[in-house]
């Protein structure tokens, strides 16, 4: 009896590791891999031209950093992108998912559109957005056809960033949208009867039920926000060509890290960099987890 | 009560519409632009119905760019492999995390938690430098190996098997098939909607990814059609006209399986979104 126990526990470990290996080999070489390949890199100077050779530089990369200029200016521009793109998201986000929560017509059909650019690739949405912002492009028609000023959206180094913030907006409130509306639809329909039998009105209902009873997602759709604007690139890169230009207005944290990777080939550096920023989006993460399942709790 | 919010129906109608066509002008914007003549655009006219209604521009990205047809099967390739290798690896690796009891199974799943947590940015350059020590810079393996399994898809699965009637698995034992037996014949094919899901979302990203093939193919002939777009947009600076119809020649596949699949999305959302 025992015997047979253990050959079926055999037999069942072999199946694990059958069935697991696949992803052992991917995630093993292409992910755990590369993480301890980039912890050595971030300490290492690395020669790139003919054979691949390392020196040992100690902190040397994470020092370089306090005199990085360049560094400084993308964490500029990224804290500047977050404040204004995350709460406009957020918002714009709860406001049309509250509006498709009511029972209307053709919800449906709102849904399906408003979710139609966060399924576009971003190579794409850049070209229509510069497209849109050229100096005779429709942007300034429109403004100029209201009286507004115009600007040089893609030159002007004072508006550039504004650009990609504005179409960064309108293509990742969609996905927000859908993950508040699911969350919506999980508030019990008991709790808004018993306010409306207590003679709450709609805006009361809003703020007393629906605010409280979303904080945890809103928390989650936040932090999600901050950790993408971190690792903006493709638009700034298309916008840009790939310098971060005008000016340095559209310099990001990873826009900066593949500059120093592929164009000056300085890998332990740019490692360093790369390894700054997953600690940071990470401590983020791991706050957000450990504060979402206290607020499970309660 | 119901009255006001009757009241406010019109106005609640009126903001929809209005967002609505916020969606969608950029989308037509680049559509109508697309069917126009180099000369309608330059004049400054802003319709939005072309007035001289052309098909030259799609025309002419085929016949000048000889490439853009071979991004664009690049691109296929690379998205259709991604999503079948995912398919297969996180469902195997999802099923045995849920159902197998073999030693280590633990410290795996917990691994794979971890994974999830890291962001992307940290694997770039190791993982270029792996490659190319690989000698697989500008190959199709350089991209679809890394992106064969992924670990926030593992997760799901996992989470969508522990949830799988056991009986049916039952079943299939007695009926004399093994685990791999029973994983492809049985529980496999009911599990369709969580492989839909995860489908969509695992073609998107390979078909819209943009830093991968930037930093691993050099070589034009291996572009996908994210970075052949770039360069074109670079070489016909202000044909816009061109530009826009290369967009749309990228935008369609993505737009075609949204339409068909839109319900998975919203699952699949609310799947990896909400845990």
């Amino acid at each position: 009896m025992s015997k047979r126990s253990g050959k079926l526990r055999l037999r069942e470990g072999a199946a694990g590791y059958a069935f697991m290996s696949p992803a052992i080999v991917v995630l093993g070489c292409f992910l755990l891999l590369p993480i301890l390949y980039a912890v050595f890199l971030s300490f290492h100077k690395v020669n790139l031209l003919g054979e691949v050779s390392y020196k040992f530089s100690g902190t040397a990369n994470f020092e370089r950093m306090a005199d990085d200029t360049r560094l400084w200016i993308a964490l500029r521009n990224t804290c500047k992108y977050a404040l204004i793109v995350v709460p406009s998201q957020t918002l714009l986000a709860l406001v049309l998912a509250s509006i498709l929560n009511m029972k209307l017509k053709f919800r449906n059909f709102f849904r399906v559109a408003y979710y139609l650019p966060t399924v576009t690739s971003s190579a794409v949405l850049v070209l229509i957005f510069m497209w849109i912002y050229n100096s005779n492009g429709l942007l300034n028609y429109l403004l100029d056809l209201v009286g507004l000023p115009t600007y040089n959206w893609l030159g002007d180094p004072n508006v550039a960033l504004t650009g990609i913030m504005v179409m960064n907006i309108w293509s990742t409130a969609p996905l927000f949208m859908v993950i508040y509306l699911a969350a919506l639809q999980d508030i019990p329909e008991s709790q808004y009867e018993a306010a409306e039998i207590d003679g709450a009105g709609a805006w009361k209902k809003f703020w007393r039920i629906t605010v409280p009873q979303l904080k945890p997602v809103t928390f989650y759709v936040v932090v999600m926000g901050i950790i993408g604007t971190f690792q903006l690139f493709d638009q700034s890169y298309i916008f840009s060509a790939g310098s971060g230009g005008p000016n340095n207005a559209t310099l990001t944290m990873v826009l900066l890290i593949y500059q120093y990777a592929f164009k000056n080939l300085d890998m332990g550096y740019a490692s360093a960099l790369a390894f700054l920023l997953a600690v940071v989006i990470m401590l983020i993460t791991v706050v957000q987890r450990l504060l979402f399942r206290e607020e499970k709790l309660n | 009560m119901r009255q006001a919010v009757r009241r406010f129906r019109p106005l609640v109608y009126v903001i929809l519409g209005i967002y609505a066509v916020i969606t969608f002008i950029p989308f037509l914007w680049a559509l109508s632009a697309s069917f126009k003549p180099l000369s309608e655009i330059v004049s400054g006219g802003m319709h939005l119905i072309p007035k001289h209604f052309t098909l030259d521009n799609y025309k002419t990205i085929f016949r000048q760019e000889p490439l853009f047809m071979r991004w664009f099967l690049n691109s296929a390739i690379i998205a259709l492999s991604v999503t079948a290798f995912n398919l297969l690896f996180n469902s195997m690796a999802g099923y045995a995390l849920a159902r197998i009891r073999f030693p280590g199974s633990g410290l795996m799943f917990y691994s794979i938690l971890g994974m999830i947590m890291i962001p992307g940015q940290l694997t770039i350059i190791p993982s270029y430098l792996i490659i190319k020590e690989l000698g697989w810079l500008n190959s199709y393996q350089a991209i679809i190996v890394p992106m064969a399994a992924q670990a926030t898809y593992i997760f799901m699965m996992r989470q969508f098997f522990i949830n799988f009637p056991k009986e049916l698995e039952e079943a299939a034992e007695l009926d004399g098939l093994g685990r791999f037996g029973a994983f492809f014949r049985v529980v496999l094919p009911l599990a369709r909607p969580a492989l839909a899901a995860q489908t969509i979302f695992i073609f998107m990203g390979a078909w819209n990814e943009f830093l991968k093939p930037l930093m691993l193919m050099s070589d034009k002939a291996m572009f996908t059609l994210s970075i052949g777009l770039n360069t074109f947009k670079g070489q016909y600076i202000s044909f816009w006209n061109y530009i826009m119809a290369a967009s749309i020649i990228m935008t369609l596949p993505a737009l075609l399986i949204y339409i068909f699949f839109n319900r998975f999305f919203v699952q699949g959302i609310t799947f990896t979104g909400g845990k």
